[in-house]
């Protein structure tokens, strides 16, 4: 559906996409994640031909960004970050702006808004001026003009930012509906909220691609060594580390005690089944309580710190 | 084309939804309509001569004020974004706020009306001059319109939008009154570079091609400057 070759942006001194290169399959949500000044925006702002880029092409379908952007505009609804909308519209008179603009129909258009209204929640605010409502309705009336036409692709730049918890399970819903149509590009640096909503993640950093995968792939890969979580009950601090360290195949241990008197311990080990073994066999040799034994799954959020944080 | 007449219908009603319009149309009829009807009675002519020898200089500050936040705005909030994401291409944003800005100057100048149709009944009232003047001062407006779109095209900022546009207009209009202050040599070009020679002369009711070939030239100068400062942030 989308092709991104080499993607560049370079500005005075900054390069703040390089060699950026991915395919979004037709169907497909695909969460662009990173920190702040990444260069999220400015890949979706090519996108979408608001900027030009400095090297690099897209394609979308058969169209080249360069020579089809008006076929390309056609095809894409877009939410840029925090929704700027004209203030002193009433959202009606926005959205017919809109219907106008993007071509619809004016026999199908009040029912179109009408539709877009009741799927956005916007019924209660249709008079009002934009400047007045909050920033959770600004950015529903944003989604709705991305959806205005109907669009194939949709891009939307942190579609989340700046709502109330409500506001965020609400609008990931509907993403979620539309998005088992239509193909989506969304750009977040909420990582739950890409695990929730995306079937696949692309992670830059200062402009580059540092992971691209599913959720699930990107766990995996994430790091070889695995955290387990062991807790004991009747076992005194100093030996269990000694024991437990000689181990073979442990490489870190770290005890606290808890509140119960017990003692909470994680074993930072190889991934292998027989390291795990040999750590239940030594327990089993001592007359400590074993009374949890878990394998702590790497997290979105640890994989992302490691590749995004400076070494 | 089609969606530069969408454009245009939003940016015609957005200038009356906010008080804008109101305020600028009231200052332009306050500020005519005293300059005019203090010596109109001492002239004892039934002429509006003095009408329209007025607005070269009154355009110059008041079409900045209607131009500024067209782009500026945009820019500012960001909704340019939004804009440019849409279907439509540079000439189509550019044609259809200009077209605004015109529509908005026949709207502020079709109050004014009420003084030839006044002045027709004090006397015999030659209405050449007046068509004539009419068809200048639009002709004016969309040349400062085009001029204070470019400038509004330059900066986020409304402010600095006004002065830029409102500087420019100015020396257009000054121009030929500055002459004298100038080399012999150069005095052909630089009166026909002023806006209120070429408007002078069709005020008088005389249409030349000439005053209407530097109107659109000014025009389309201003156009494609602003088209030019839109790519350059494209």
């Amino acid at each position: 559906m989308i092709h991104i070759e080499n993607l560049c942006k370079q500005y005075q001194d900054l390069q703040a996409v390089d060699q950026i290169s991915f395919d979004i399959k037709k169907g497909e949500i695909l969460g662009l994640l990173g920190p702040n000044g990444a260069g999220k925006t400015t890949t979706l702002r090519m996108l979408t031909c608001f900027l030009r880029p400095t090297s690099g092409s897209v394609r979308v379908k058969d169209l080249t960004i360069e020579n089809d952007d008006l076929a390309i505009k056609k095809l894409m609804g877009y939410l840029p970050e925090s929704a700027p909308l004209y203030k002193d519209m009433l959202v009606y008179d926005y959205l017919v702006y809109i219907a106008n603009i993007r071509g619809v129909e004016p026999h199908v258009r009040l029912a179109r808004i009408k539709e877009l209204a009741q799927l956005c929640g916007l019924t209660d605010v249709m008079h009002k001026p934009i400047d007045e409502l909050s920033k959770g309705y600004k950015q529903r009336v944003g989604l709705a003009h991305a959806m205005m036409n109907d669009p194939e692709i949709l891009v939307l730049d942190e579609p989340t930012s700046g709502l109330d918890p409500n506001q965020i399970v609400e609008i990931r819903e509907i993403i979620r509906k539309i998005g088992k149509e239509k193909t989506i590009i969304l750009s977040t640096h909420i990582l739950s909220e890409a695990e929730a909503t995306c079937d696949r993640i692309v992670i830059i950093n200062r402009g580059k691609i540092v992971a691209d995968g599913s959720t699930e792939s990107l766990k995996k890969e994430g790091g070889q060594a695995t955290i387990l979580k062991v807790t004991l009950e009747e076992a005194d601090p100093a030996g269990a580390e000694e024991k437990l360290r000689a181990v073979d195949g442990v490489e870190e241990v770290s005890i606290t005690e808890n509140v119960q008197g017990g003692l909470d311990i994680k074993l930072t080990c190889d991934g292998q089944k027989a390291t795990r073994h040999k750590i239940y066999a030594c327990i089993k040799g001592t007359d400590w309580v074993l009374s949890e034994f878990v394998i702590e799954t790497q997290t979105l959020e640890t994989i992302f710190r490691n590749l995004t944080q400076e070494k | 084309m089609k969606q530069a007449l969408h454009i245009f219908k939003k940016e015609f009603s957005g200038y009356f939804i906010s008080p804008i319009a109101y305020i600028v149309i009231a200052i332009f009829l306050l500020v005519t309509g005293w300059f005019f009807f203090t010596t109109f009675f001492l002239y004892n002519q039934a002429s509006l001569r003095n009408f329209f020898s007025l607005l070269p200089l009154i355009f110059s500050f008041v079409i900045p004020a209607v131009t500024m936040r067209l782009f500026s705005e945009e820019l500012n909030v960001g909704s340019y974004e939004l804009l440019l994401t849409m279907p439509v291409t540079f000439l189509d944003v550019i044609l259809g706020k200009f077209m605004a800005c015109i529509a908005f100057i026949a709207a502020m100048l079709l109050p004014t009306a009420a003084y030839p149709v006044l002045v027709s009944v004090m006397g015999d009232l030659d209405w050449g001059p007046v068509v004539g003047g009419y068809l200048g001062a639009l002709l004016l407006g969309g040349a400062f319109a085009a001029v204070g779109l470019f400038a509004s095209s330059l900066t986020r900022n409304q402010i600095v939008a006004f002065i830029v546009a409102t500087a420019i207009c100015f020396s257009l209009t000054l121009i030929d009154k500055m002459l004298f202050f100038l080399p012999k040599s150069l005095l052909g070009v630089l009166a026909y570079l002023g806006a209120g020679y070429h408007f002078q002369n069709i005020s008088k009711g005389i249409i030349d091609s000439r005053d209407i070939v530097y109107f659109f030239s000014v025009a389309f100068i201003g156009l494609y400057a602003a088209n030019l400062s839109m790519q350059q942030k494209y």
